[in-house]
């Protein structure tokens, strides 16, 4: 452990409105408070004495910040709600098989009991597993502060490598998924360097919305490919109005290709990426022929 | 005289898979690593280390507003012999006085009794250098794009020859060149690196550590404190795993740790996190290994010139034995009458490779495989046939001019794989499956095709040539306080099995069972030098030892009371009976070389080993053609180790083998920046998990050599040998593409793969 863990400090307040207040006066002094959910990725970065000594707000035992509840715009996922839930939940299971298929692909069972979907929002890594997914969907962040909430698109959310939106006053309350549209087909393709304990290569979910044998919708969302997850509104543009056919799907991934510019970095290279990215995006418009 | 034998109803437990020795106290969390012990006074100890590959120290700056009062302050001028980690060669220097030669190479100690402390002052500290063009690659070396090792930046070399070449490739109906690389790997044993150090009252030194061969850290403190043997003391504490990551290291960190004990009067312990010991310690070599052999038009092998190059990188350390093993496997297991093999270890500017489970062979074994594929390739002939014909027999010749006079089963190990691996049917129907799969165009869903590849490898049991003569290993069994017959060796237990399999020897040999054995803790004040535990040699050399100290143990203890002794109740009574009336009871045996086994390390002729082991692997491969993952889907392996002492550990072994091999294949690569390694971490150096590793199917052949304990050969490296090259043949049947550099990671394999498809469209 390379970072000095006696010089941590956290804090943990009683209950959620006393947490917001909690974060939102740290805001404003010189050492702002860092909200903490499972700290799986934070682990890692103090092992390697990778972060500047910085205080800590530990949410963990808010249950106020948990379910999956049901309402009528869509399934409400409170922040706490952990990848082993969401794989099992089943109402996420049936309405979003996407997000249930990412959440099984997050690192691997014990990172998946304590890593949260908020931590996975709110550490904003470009290759976090289920943040395409949440941009496919058309996910909406509630973001709180002790003195109001406030919603917020997930298309939105990141303004550019690992920053948001998100005021340092702010906590991730909840996501919304609002209800898919009827004949949205999902996909969801990890390509990690490995089968589990892995980070992606590229990452990649879609929805897709077929009516009378056309596309009248389609998301296209990657990771791994750029600062940010991203969507690739040309390659969307390519299906629109389109049968599913081996030709929309090739020009879709032409597309794609041509609007990325993913990097080299420590895990693959950005030819590799290019071309499997394209090669996803043939393998989901494929997935929803089904 | 012996007049009556004792009882013999006893089951033996050679052959059975007893319960593992350690296996409750490490499972339960009672076992005591080095960094469980925390002895009185302690302080912490870290190393500053050079942040560029090659350069010449001007400066180094300590932060003024940092509290240096408390840290104890180590460099190259505190120590009081010989400034190297003595080994083959003393060229590599403890701590840098000068010139920088790689990345994270040590120059700076630091001690501190708290551990958060120590890590502010690491980062208080500032080596100010000024750089030198660094030689990264074995290219670069051979240029000698700058002289990093004396004349020509060759650390070592070595020719074996035989027959007459140039007859050989006369009679050649096709002769085939190809080259084949292979990279660096980190071994990832699961405890890293780290020892405690002390100094005595008496001036006498002792360390204590996660360690494979307390001698071998016993000789360089000796050189490094100027202190005579008896002033020094090593011992092994519970270790995490080795794979020949603790051979030589644990020399160079004992000699740090020993600094800063004796600067600071102190213990000291000394322990690396996953990213220091991934970035300074010891990997396997990389290796270049250039084929050009010729076949007649019956596929029998005439002609073999092959050429080694490793990256022995910048100090000799072991490089040169590693060299050697390597040269000595470089033909594979078949018989050749005219060959050439050249070998040379060349100095880079990245941290000093060294040994590594297989030690050399995996590398050549890897190239000489890959080449019969492709020489069978050239007749059209089936991998499995060329191998029928060339393979060794009874009787056979190696390059060495060695004669293989007994237990040679490389054709036993390939027809049982063969066998129940269903290897000829399996492989016709992947052909027609893929022909399927590939005719399906992109679009179209997923599309994976598989292969199926085999290998042949034989693996020498022991040190090399005249090693074990050399070595002239000691190893003892005497009668513990309680009456309990107790090894004494400096063999270690490192996860393999040790304890258990001497217990089961030594049980065996006295007819008491294998838990009233004791086995001493490697000590080595206590322990005679047994030799390293490396090259496969624990079971074979110094289970040997141990079991001939058993039987005139018991020859002894008969002559004491011819009435013997019918279980381990009465065994203890004799031996305390003993102890009282004639006192200690202490047999030390040395080794001694089989009859009839020669070696000229002069002319690299001769037995350059006593016997062999031998392995065939076949393996099937899926291979995603969206995304160029190659996965293993399943393994038959069977492996000739003489006598499996214990099956289950034997299997564990080849099963932990294979996946270590499988992992070098596929997925480990060392990435460098700036000529320091980049991925320091289990998140970005990856190595399989379970969901990586297929099925395994593993035979174990049982073809017992007359220079072993029951027949034993030997387990612990013939496992890596044989996979990497099977699972590149079973990518070439899968996909078409050869790929003769490991590993095969998906971004070669899909460009490779893309290419072709471009090519096509």
């Amino acid at each position: 452990m390379r970072a000095a863990l006696s010089r941590l400090r956290v804090v943990r307040e009683p209950n959620l409105a006393m947490t917001a207040r909690a974060l939102e006066e740290s805001a404003e002094g010189p050492r702002p408070l860092v909200p903490m959910a499972g700290g799986t990725d934070l682990f890692v970065y103090l092992n390697a004495g990778a972060l500047p000594e910085q205080d800590y707000l530990d949410l963990w035992h808010l249950d106020e910040l948990r379910g999956v509840i049901d309402t009528p715009g869509g399934v409400r996922i409170h922040a706490l709600e952990t990848f082993a839930n969401l794989r099992r939940d089943p109402l996420v299971k049936r309405r979003y098989p996407a997000l249930a298929e990412a959440s099984s692909w997050v690192g691997a069972r014990q990172i998946q009991n304590r890593a949260t979907i908020a931590g996975n929002i709110a550490n904003g890594s470009p290759a976090g597993d289920s943040l395409p997914v949440l941009l496919a969907l058309d996910a909406r962040i509630r973001l709180v502060r002790f003195s109001a909430p406030r919603d917020v698109g997930f298309d939105t959310f990141y303004t550019g490598y690992r920053t948001s939106v998100r005021h340092p006053s702010e906590l991730i309350h909840s996501i919304l998924l609002p209800w898919p549209l009827p004949g949205t087909r999902q996909y969801f393709r990890k390509v990690g360097t490995r089968l589990a304990q892995a980070i992606s290569k590229v990452v990649i979910a879609t929805t897709i919305t077929v009516q009378k044998g056309r596309v009248t919708r389609a998301r296209i969302a990657l990771g791994s490919v750029a600062a940010t997850v991203v969507r690739v509104p040309s390659a969307e543009d390519a299906l629109l109005g389109e049968k599913l056919t081996p030709a929309a799907a090739s020009e879709a991934a032409r597309r794609l290709r041509e609007s990325i510019h993913p990097i080299d970095d420590i895990r693959s290279t950005a030819a590799h990426r290019l071309r499997v990215a394209g090669r996803l995006v043939e393998l989901a418009v494929a997935d929803a022929l089904r | 005289m012996v007049t009556r034998s004792p009882a013999v109803n006893r089951p033996r437990s050679i052959g059975r898979s007893v319960p593992k020795k350690d296996a409750a106290a490490k499972v339960t969390g009672a076992a005591l690593y080095v960094d469980d012990l925390s002895p009185e006074g302690l302080l912490h100890g870290a190393t500053v280390r050079s942040e560029i590959p090659a350069g010449r120290i001007t400066r180094i700056e300590f932060d003024s507003a940092f509290d240096w009062s408390q840290v104890t302050i180590v460099d190259h001028r505190d120590i009081p012999g010989n400034n190297c980690i003595a080994l083959i060669e003393y060229d590599q220097p403890a701590l840098v006085e000068n010139e920088i030669r790689h990345a994270d190479e040590p120059i700076l100690l630091l001690a501190h009794p708290d551990r958060e402390k120590l890590q502010q002052a690491l980062r208080a500290v500032k080596v100010h250098c000024e750089p030198l063009e660094a030689v990264l690659t074995m290219e670069r070396s051979i240029a000698c794009a700058r002289l990093v090792h004396a004349t020509d930046n060759v650390q070592k070399r070595f020719l074996i020859q035989r027959g007459d070449l140039e007859a050989g490739f006369a009679r050649a109906h096709k002769i085939v060149e190809r080259e084949y690389r292979v990279g660096h790997q980190e071994h990832l044993y699961i405890e890293n690196n780290g020892v405690i150090a002390r100094m005595e009252a008496d001036g006498s030194l002792v360390v204590e550590g996660s360690l494979q061969c307390p001698y071998y850290v016993h000789k360089a403190l000796m050189h490094l404190m100027g202190l005579p043997a008896e002033k020094v003391r090593v011992v092994q504490t519970v270790t995490g795993g080795g794979f020949g990551g603790k051979e030589e290291y644990p020399s160079m960190i004992s000699a740090h740790a020993a600094l800063l004990a004796r600067k600071s009067g102190r213990p000291v312990k000394l322990i690396y996190d996953r990213m220091e010991d991934i970035a300074a310690t010891t990997k396997r070599h990389p290796a270049i290994v250039r084929h050009r052999s010729g076949v007649t038009e019956e596929g029998e092998l005439v002609a073999q010139d092959i050429d080694v190059i490793m990256d022995g990188g910048a100090y000799v350390t072991l490089s040169p034995v590693v060299l050697s093993r390597g040269i000595l496997h470089a033909g594979g297991p078949y018989r050749c009458p005219n060959v050439r093999i050249t070998g040379r270890a060349v100095a880079t500017n990245t941290p000093p490779n060294g040994a590594f489970r297989g030690f050399g062979a995996p590398q050549t074994l890897f190239a000489a495989e890959l080449h019969m594929d492709h020489l069978a390739e050239s007749l059209g002939m089936d991998p499995l046939e060329i191998r029928r014909r060339n393979l060794y027999r009874l009787g056979d010749v190696t390059p060495t001019g060695q004669v293989l006079r007994e237990s040679v089963s490389a054709s036993e190990c390939l027809e049982k794989a063969v066998k129940v691996s269903g290897y000829v049917k399996r492989r016709k129907a992947l052909d027609a499956a893929n022909r399927k799969a590939l005719a399906r165009p992109a679009g179209k869903g997923p599309r994976k095709v598989r292969g199926i590849g085999l290998s042949l490898v034989h693996h020498g049991a022991g040190f090399t040539g005249s090693g074990e003569v050399k070595l002239a290993s000691i190893a003892s069994l005497d009668l513990s306080p309680e009456g309990r017959p107790r090894a004494l060796a400096a063999s270690t237990e490192i996860g393999q099995g040790t304890v258990t399999i001497f217990s089961q020897m030594i049980g065996d040999a006295l007819q008491v069972s294998h838990d009233l054995v004791e086995v001493a803790q490697p000590d080595t004040l206590r322990v005679p030098n047994s030799g390293p535990t490396v090259a496969s040699r624990t079971c074979m050399v110094v289970g040997g030892l141990l079991s001939q100290a058993a039987a005139d143990m018991r020859a002894r203890l008969l002559e004491f009371d011819p009435r013997g002794w019918s279980d381990d109740r009465s065994f203890r009574k004799l031996a305390l009976r003993h102890l009282k009336e004639r006192g200690a009871l202490r047999i030390d045996r040395q080794y001694q070389p089989p009859s009839g086994i020669e070696w000229n390390d002069d002319t690299y002729t001769g037995d350059a080993y006593g016997v062999f082991a031998w392995a065939c692997n076949v393996i099937e491969v899926e291979v995603d053609l969206d995304t160029g993952d190659a996965r293993p889907v399943e393994v038959v392996t069977a492996n000739d180790v003489g006598k499996a002492i214990h099956p289950r550990l034997a299997e564990g072994q080849i099963e932990g083998g294979v996946s270590q091999a499988l992992g070098w294949a596929i997925l480990e690569e060392l990435r460098w920046k700036d000529g320091r390694v980049w991925n320091q971490q289990l998140t970005n150096y990856i190595i399989p998990t379970s969901m990586d590793c297929p099925p395994m199917k593993v035979i174990v052949v049982e073809n017992p050599y007359s220079g072993g304990p029951f027949g034993a050969k030997g387990v612990g490296e013939l496992p890596m040998d044989g996979p990497a090259p099977a699972v590149v043949a079973a990518v070439r049947h899968a996909t078409g593409q050869w790929m003769d550099e490991i590993p095969i990671s998906p971004e070669r394999l899909l460009e490779k793969l893309a290419r072709l498809e471009e090519a096509l469209t």
